[in-house]
């Protein structure tokens, strides 16, 4: 379907495109090199930061996805939504500071620090694309339906003008711009869902209890949404979802790079701590919209078609519901702050991207670290619009396939390429180049065969009737091969190099733990 | 340059303390995150009618309290750390530095 003009949408909209556009202008003035275009110049505060990050995670696919699976399944939702969460007290613990101590741009600055640059950054490099490009087309596909129900606007254009946008921010505003869109979008967002929130306890006067009631009465499984149900039945695919969503978190490329921005060790803690809270906060919100779209859009038969689902598929029930609580002004405030959302978190994306190319792979790959700061700022730029080019081609490609497992295919690939190796590089001395790179390399490839292999491409995407590989969620896998694979081909490498490397952990360990020597604001 | 003083950091005892504390602090709160997420998660997958019990006389259940329950507990660990990382963990690492000139 495609939707009406709605005028409160459009303008908000418009408000939001021209306020972040002028912080690109902003933004662009302030582009000195290549660590303003990387990492804003290390100038972000732990708060600025807490919030970026939060936008980042706070994706339209979990704010409108999240929503839409508690309108569905109830309980289930909150499963995925704990998941989300649960890796952030582990990366605050065990990544950001180290990770801050040891890197200056991208986390391959990190797994490569004491192994050989060539071969890990190639595949940090790798790992960092294809968690950003099968993240990219799911967020450009969602985009395109959400702006085609929204807004009416045909889903070619609407991929496009994302697409466009999105390049304009990165290529002239690079981190910066990002960041500030993101800091901006999340506050929106945090707003928007507060006050859907607020207007759903206003609605069953603030008693949890009879909006529950309503919810039970209505729902086709009844007391049932009120308890962990059939999303997750079998104890492999709930250990393997668990594992993918809490380690998932701690290798996604675009969240690792945000704890460049700020000065120091101390502000990247105090970034996560923020974050969590927001995240948390904003859970906690989805929850209460996901049971409010239960007890009131199920009851409304204008939000529903002729076999009594939601018009445009759950993941529209947020959407319904603000236009079902706060009518056409709520509607065009809750869309527009989606479309905001979207564009936010494909910038973030694109500039991982990016950087992958341009500071993995052309300045320490190509140019062994020895590549002039103009020419390398121009490859970043290049490799954002072929990024950005790549991203629309690819989201009018996928307009009409189910690009529902995406999004969990680059959770698994994070979890099982660029965890492993980042995590290791940091707390495992034995750990070589050798070992990194087929332990690595190998997670990778058992994430994605078996991915393929499973229900959700082999039966949904193919169509094949029976799947090879039974369980949805392949981490369990793909994790416990990553992590014997780099242990085994670590500790049987007897070469001079990987004496060397072993060697070299001690001074790295120091570095991580003290700061002494690490990247600082001022640049250098 | 660097490598002489990360050299000369590792063998002072306020390096040896601050990693020592550092240790002390956060393997304990990562496995208690790891041990409550999976017990949780085992609960989902082996015993889920745990969960849907009821509380009260109402509709809310055991897994809606815990569930909610878990998102505060995430945020409270982190507070726990940043807490402690601020009140042991940065004054260690200020007088290491001050040993070894680095501020």
């Amino acid at each position: 379907m495609t939707g009406d003009f709605n005028v409160t949408a459009v303008s908000m909209f418009g408000l939001f495109v021209t306020f972040t556009l002028l912080i690109t202008w902003w933004a662009a003035k302030r582009m000195t090199g290549t660590k303003s275009f990387y990492s804003a110049g290390g100038n972000i505060t732990g708060f600025q930061n807490g919030l970026a990050i939060a936008g980042d995670y706070m994706s339209a696919a979990s704010f409108l996805g999240i929503s839409g699976l508690v309108f569905s399944a109830g309980y289930d939702g909150l499963i995925y939504s704990i998941g989300f969460l649960v890796g952030w007290p582990i990366i605050l613990l065990l990544i950001a500071e180290p990770l801050r101590n040891l890197g200056k741009h991208t986390f391959a600055d990190v797994a490569s620090y004491r192994l050989r640059q060539k071969p890990t950054r190639i595949l940090a490099a790798l790992g960092t694309l294809a968690t950003v490009a099968l993240y990219l087309i799911a967020q450009m596909v969602g985009s395109g339906q959400l702006i085609k129900v929204l807004f009416g606007l045909d889903y070619t254009y609407a991929v496009v003008s994302v697409g466009i946008l999105m390049m304009v921010y990165v290529t002239f505003g690079g981190m910066i711009a990002t960041t500030w869109v993101q800091i901006i979008k999340a506050c929106l967002l945090l707003f928007g869902a507060t006050l859907l929130a607020l207007l759903v306890l206003a609605h069953f006067n603030f008693s949890i209890e009879s909006l529950f009631d309503a919810a039970v009465n209505i729902h086709a499984h009844g007391e049932a949404i009120m308890a962990p149900g059939g999303l997750v039945s079998d104890p492999v695919s709930a250990i393997s979802l668990g594992l993918a969503l809490m380690f998932g978190t701690a290798g996604l490329p675009h969240i690792l790079m945000r704890f460049f921005t700020v000065p120091d060790a101390k502000q990247a803690h105090r970034s996560v701590f923020y974050a969590t809270g927001f995240i948390g906060y904003f859970y906690i919100l989805t929850f209460i919209i996901g049971f409010g779209a239960i007890a009131l859009l199920l009851s409304n038969p204008e939000f529903l078609d002729a076999d009594g689902k939601l018009n445009g598929g759950t993941n529209m029930a947020a959407i319904h519901l603000s236009s079902a609580l706060g009518g056409d002004m709520m509607l065009g405030f809750i869309s527009a702050v989606a479309f905001a959302t979207i564009l936010a978190v494909v910038s973030g994306l694109t500039l991982a991207g990016a950087s992958a190319i341009s500071h993995d792979l052309y300045a320490s790959v190509l140019k062994k670290g020895q590549a002039d700061e103009k020419t390398e700022m121009k490859v970043s730029r290049y490799a954002t619009i072929v990024l950005g080019i790549m991203a629309i081609l690819l989201g009018i490609l996928f307009e009409k396939q189910n690009v529902a497992f995406m999004v969990g295919l680059a959770f698994a690939i994070a979890a099982s390429a660029n965890f492993p190796i980042l995590f290791l590089s940091m707390y495992w001395k034995n750990l070589t180049t050798r070992g990194a790179v087929i332990g690595g390399s190998l997670g990778l490839l058992t994430a994605v065969v078996l991915v393929i292999l499973s229900p959700v491409v082999w039966v949904d995407v193919l169509g094949y009737p029976e799947a090879i590989f039974p369980y949805k969620y392949p981490a369990l896998f793909s994790m416990s091969v990553a992590f014997i694979g780099t242990w085994f081909f670590s500790v049987t490498d007897k070469s001079d190099s990987a004496k060397k490397e072993r060697e070299a952990f001690t001074l790295q360990y120091v570095r991580g733990q003290t700061g002494v020597g690490a990247e600082t604001a001022s640049g250098h | 340059m660097i490598e002489k003083k990360l050299d000369e950091l590792q063998h002072l005892s306020e390096y040896r303390d601050l990693v020592a504390t550092r240790r002390r602090i956060i393997w304990p709160l990562a496995i208690l995150m790891l041990l409550v997420y999976y017990a949780y998660i085992l609960v989902i997958a082996f015993k889920p009618e745990l969960f849907a019990a009821k509380i009260g006389e109402g509709h809310t259940t055991f897994g809606i309290v815990i569930g909610l329950g878990l998102i505060f507990f995430s945020f409270l660990l982190t507070g726990i750390y940043v807490h402690k990382a601020n009140t042991k963990l940065e004054p260690l690492t200020k007088k290491l530095l001050e040993k070894t000139g680095d501020l």
